[in-house]
């Protein structure tokens, strides 16, 4: 039991990750920082409750913001390079806040031992969640709350005029400058929300594993950021969802029984997902499908079907007996 | 309304627009005319700030607007269409114009977050308009990628007319488009022009723009060679030169 409660909790950090690069890649800009502002959030956040002794929220929002205010200094610059350029760029920021972490040493004494981050040991003995006697059970709620929160804010911001723009930067740059969208402004703001929530993923990551450490946060996680809505599918948040469900729950922990032959499908089953899905693993067709089953349950035609379709079902099944 | 100023754009040693010297009154159809690489979309994307002149000064409604990024530019009351249609493909039909700004919701007070979400009545009802003038009411929540050719140029000049400009800057509009379609385009013009914006048409379909310009200018290797009615541009000697080459 306590297998699935870890693994749904990967799953709910990798799913806030995930978005974080989401808001991030409708804007046409690939990033690979999104590990290095999750280290920030991370850092910032378990110092907060384990040297600073704060409650976890506002640790974790605190965590956030100054994730968004690295971001949000990091976006200025990258508005200069697109592309390529841009991924490079971003690589290499990513890495610099690793190697900082690395470096970064602030431990005070607490109860007769040391406690905060010790450069390439890392950060250990973060244990609000112990301390709290919060359940495993309890722990996965909560995240899956925050993921539920960042979500549903998320798929309004795409319905409301906010996603048409960011859509639009992201589609064509020069077409958007000439309906007289700020460029600057945009790109900006979508890398400081893209921030924001890394930040707060960090955070809970930081809590959940106890004990953080610079190689937590490398090129690979950066990677899985980016792929997942690229997996996924940028027409609508749940794609992201879908595709770590699929990367994590599927072939990290599914396929595990396979041994070392794992590893050779993991990169064969990306690419064969992604070529039998090209929109996505949930793109445009799926989220239609889901709003007429939804539209259906709301209105309660489907509920009816089913209802129906049960009893000449059973009428069949009396046939059948004789009864 | 529009006033260029010894205006220069050199690409390398190339020079795309060379020393021009334009003045288009308010209210007024004004045609920009030239053989293939004369410098007109050049002199377009220097309008609008999409590139940068070499030197020279812009003025829009008396005021320099020569450093101002584009999206200044639009809150200034300058708006344009693109020789190649360029529509946001993957957007509704209604989100195209959503996107827009105008100079009026970027001067209102309003908080930014509301007019970032949703925007005002107001804009609702200007978005309603433009969406009416093109015709396109029905196909509101179509994908732009999805509309015909002569739909995706209506879209594209509505997304201009959503921002309200004071100053229009069509490109080629016509490209493509067969008779019937071209007169249609004529009244369209012509009905944006009497609601006071001004018009610049920058085309090579000559019988449309000798019929609805009030003014035309040729230019020919980024100079002006003639400006004035259509009449006395059709009679010009330079122009017919540049057009059909000299007589051996």
């Amino acid at each position: 039991m306590d297998f699935y409660l870890g693994l749904m909790q990967i799953i709910g950090v990798h799913t806030l990750l995930g978005l974080s690069a989401y808001v991030v890649l409708l804007t046409g800009q690939v990033s690979l920082a999104q590990a290095g502002f999750m280290a920030v959030g991370a850092y910032v956040s378990a110092m907060l409750t384990v040297l600073a002794k704060w409650a976890l929220v506002p640790a974790l929002l605190a965590g956030g913001a100054v994730a968004a205010l690295v971001a949000c200094a990091v976006g200025f610059p990258a508005l200069r390079v697109r592309g390529l350029m841009l991924v490079v760029a971003t690589l290499a920021f990513g890495e610099a806040v690793r190697l900082f972490f690395f470096n970064f040493d602030y431990q005070i004494a607490m109860g007769g031992i040391k406690v905060g981050p010790l450069g390439g040991e890392g950060f250990r003995q973060i244990r609000y969640f112990p301390e709290n006697g919060w359940t495993t059970f309890q722990v996965m709620v909560f995240i899956w709350l925050v993921v539920a929160a960042v979500m549903t804010a998320l798929w309004w911001m795409d319905r409301s005029r906010a996603g048409a723009v960011l859509r639009a930067v992201g589609e064509d740059e020069t077409a958007a400058q000439s309906a007289g969208i700020n460029l600057t402004a945009v790109k900006v703001s979508a890398m400081t929300a893209g921030g924001f929530i890394a930040g707060v993923a960090g955070g809970i990551y930081a809590h959940y594993t106890t004990h953080i450490e610079q190689g937590n946060f490398n090129v690979l996680v950066a990677t899985f950021a980016i792929a997942y809505p690229i997996l996924g599918g940028l027409s609508s948040v749940f794609g992201t969802l879908a595709a770590v469900a699929f990367i994590q729950g599927f072939l990290v922990e599914g396929l595990r029984f396979l041994g070392d032959w794992r590893n050779l499908l993991f990169g064969a089953l990306i690419v064969l997902a992604m070529n039998l899905r090209p929109g996505g693993l949930f793109d445009a067709r799926s989220a239609a499908g889901l709003r007429r089953v939804l539209h259906q349950v709301r209105s309660g035609t489907a509920l009816g079907d089913a209802a129906a379709a049960m009893r000449r079902l059973l009428a069949r099944w009396k046939g059948a007996f004789g009864a | 309304m529009l006033e260029l100023v010894d205006l220069c754009k050199h690409f390398g040693g190339v020079k795309a627009v060379d020393g021009i010297n334009l003045r288009v009154a308010r209210g007024e159809i004004f045609g920009l005319i030239g053989p293939n690489g004369s410098g007109k979309s050049t002199i377009v994307n220097l309008i609008t700030g999409l590139l940068a002149p070499t030197s020279g000064r812009i003025v829009i409604d008396a005021a320099d607007v020569t450093e101002l990024p584009t999206h200044a530019r639009v809150a200034l009351g300058v708006a344009r269409t693109f020789q190649n249609i360029r529509l946001f493909g993957q957007l509704t039909v209604w989100q195209n114009l959503w996107v827009a700004e105008n100079r009026d919701r970027q001067q209102r007070a309003q908080p930014v977050l509301p007019r970032w979400l949703w925007g005002g009545e107001a804009d609702r009802q200007r978005l309603g308009a433009a969406l009416e003038f093109s015709g396109l009411a029905g196909k509101r929540d179509d994908l732009a990628s999805n509309l015909s050719f002569g739909e995706q140029r209506r879209l594209e000049l509505a997304r201009a007319l959503a921002a309200e400009p004071k100053l229009l800057l069509l490109d080629e509009p016509a490209a493509g488009m067969n008779a019937g379609e071209i007169d249609e385009l004529d009244a369209r013009i012509r009905r944006i022009r009497d609601t006071g914006v001004t018009v610049v048409l920058i085309e090579h379909h000559m019988e449309l723009i000798m019929a609805v310009a009030d003014r035309i200018a040729v230019l020919n290797f980024g100079q002006k060679i003639a400006e004035g009615s259509p009449r006395e541009v059709q009679s010009n000697a330079r122009v017919r030169e540049a057009y059909l080459g000299t007589a051996a």
